[in-house]
């Protein structure tokens, strides 16, 4: 497709990890935060060609993984109550909640649907009028527009049975969060490309000025991700932080205005609850009170009683960056991608998964991430 | 979860538009990218647009790309 294979150029790609290789010289700790950045620097082997000072280690933007089990459980909840029809992305309906999972209460009887977009929940509430449908929005800003937009067309068009779930998360705050705690010691941080494309670059000008940490925001083509390690190493080896933009062809430093406007339209910041990090004030987002009406939450009564962790699993620290998936006793001996034991298997941008499925014996001294 | 594909516009009706995606037809929404026309290329999430793509800022990228990997 054109737009990405010009961006998969090997010997271009050769080229920029030599100029990489010349220029490093400084300990570069280098934090993706997007999952999807994950599956890409591990599917193209760029951890092992980039030079031993730089270390990669993967951040929280998996919005399946941060999702709390609390939250999960209330989905769980509404799929089981009568006459509600939940619909999901996919990844989501294999995560373990505290007592089961959406699969498992679906097959249980209840009413479960995988869709693609919310464009499907839509088109599934106008077909069963007779029933509620409730769709569970994760995602970060990337996908909350989606979800606004899918609220405001269910209004215009006067459908009275479509409800969102609002797990939405936003990722300034989360960013800060992590940085707060000081688990993790970063000289930089490559920035998702596909929120930046809604919110833009400036929303992370804090990491550079308030943490003097480098930034650059990447595509998810190898040599999108290369430049952005290029522009974060000019950046380290300067001692100039600031945020670059490595994908220019998508995103902006304003992002994009309809989109936030519509997001903005919608939703309002709220406090949220995200796996292994627990309450992070204003990272998440739900509805406002005009459109609460839409509001899954606040329309169906469910108690799912107390959320319950599983047992040994690491998922809570892989996703602050502390542990690597390596680092966890269940990883591929009780926890694997058949049998998930934690989100972070279940989700294909999930840390482990990514470890189970592209990593490699070269990865298993890995003990990448903690101060 | 956050994975958006470059997208062709092939035709346009109100906030909808059908998009070519390597060969793929696909129904689309354009109500995050009003000014998205017929013969752009876009960044398609969850069948939303969600992003023009900026055909003069790639080729600057890939010029860019290939001055860095020239200089020594």
């Amino acid at each position: 497709m054109k737009f990405s294979k010009e961006f998969r150029d090997p010997e271009l790609g050769k080229r920029l990890l030599e100029r990489i290789h010349r220029r490093s010289r400084k300990p570069a700790r280098l934090m993706e935060f997007c999952g999807g950045h994950t599956v890409a620097i591990f599917k193209n082997g760029l951890r092992q060609l980039l030079p031993a000072n730089i270390k990669m280690l993967s951040g929280p933007g998996c919005p399946v993984c941060v999702t709390a089990a609390a939250d999960l459980d209330k989905a769980i909840a509404l799929a089981v109550t009568p006459g509600v029809i939940v619909t999901s992305f996919g990844d989501m309906i294999r995560v373990p909640g505290s007592r089961t999972s959406l699969q498992q209460a679906k097959a249980e009887g209840a009413d479960v649907r995988v869709v693609y977009s919310a464009q499907d929940a839509l088109a599934i509430a106008r077909a069963n009028p007779g029933k509620k449908v409730c769709f569970i929005g994760i995602g970060f800003e990337t996908t909350a527009p989606t979800i606004a937009a899918s609220i405001l067309q269910a209004e215009a068009e006067g459908l009275k049975n479509y409800y969102v779930q609002s797990l939405h998360k936003v990722c300034p705050p989360i960013m800060r969060a992590i940085l707060d705690r000081g688990e993790v010691a970063l000289e930089g941080i490559i920035c998702p490309g596909h929120v930046s494309a809604v919110i833009g670059s400036r929303p992370y000008d804090f990491l550079a000025s308030d943490y003097g940490i480098a930034g650059a925001v990447a595509g998810f083509e190898p040599l999108d991700i290369l430049l952005a390690v290029d522009m974060l190493v000019e950046q380290i080896e300067s001692g100039q932080p600031e945020i670059a933009i490595a994908y220019r062809r998508g995103v902006r430093p304003e992002g994009n205005p309809a989109a936030i406007k519509l997001m903005e339209r919608v939703f309002e910041a709220s406090d949220a609850n995200w796996r292994g990090i627990g309450r992070v004030p204003g990272s998440g987002l739900s509805l406002r009170p005009e459109y609460e009406h839409y509001d899954a939450e606040k329309n169906f009564e469910i108690d799912p009683g107390p959320a319950v962790e599983p047992q040994g699993c690491l998922c809570g620290a892989i996703l602050r960056g502390v542990s690597t998936p390596l680092e966890c006793r269940l990883f591929r001996r009780v926890c694997t991608p058949q049998n998930p034991v934690g989100p972070c298997m279940v989700s294909a941008e999930g840390s482990c998964a990514t470890y189970y499925q592209y990593g490699d014996d070269d990865l298993k001294g890995d003990k990448i991430g903690g101060v | 979860m956050c994975l958006a594909v470059p997208a062709l516009i092939k035709t346009v009706d109100g906030q909808q538009a059908e998009v070519d995606i390597d060969g793929i037809s696909r129904e689309v929404s354009l109500q995050l990218t009003p000014d998205a026309r017929v013969g752009d290329y876009v960044l398609l999430h969850t069948g939303y647009a969600i992003s023009i793509i900026d055909a003069a800022e790639a080729e600057e990228t890939l010029k860019l790309l290939k001055e860095l990997g020239e200089a020594t």
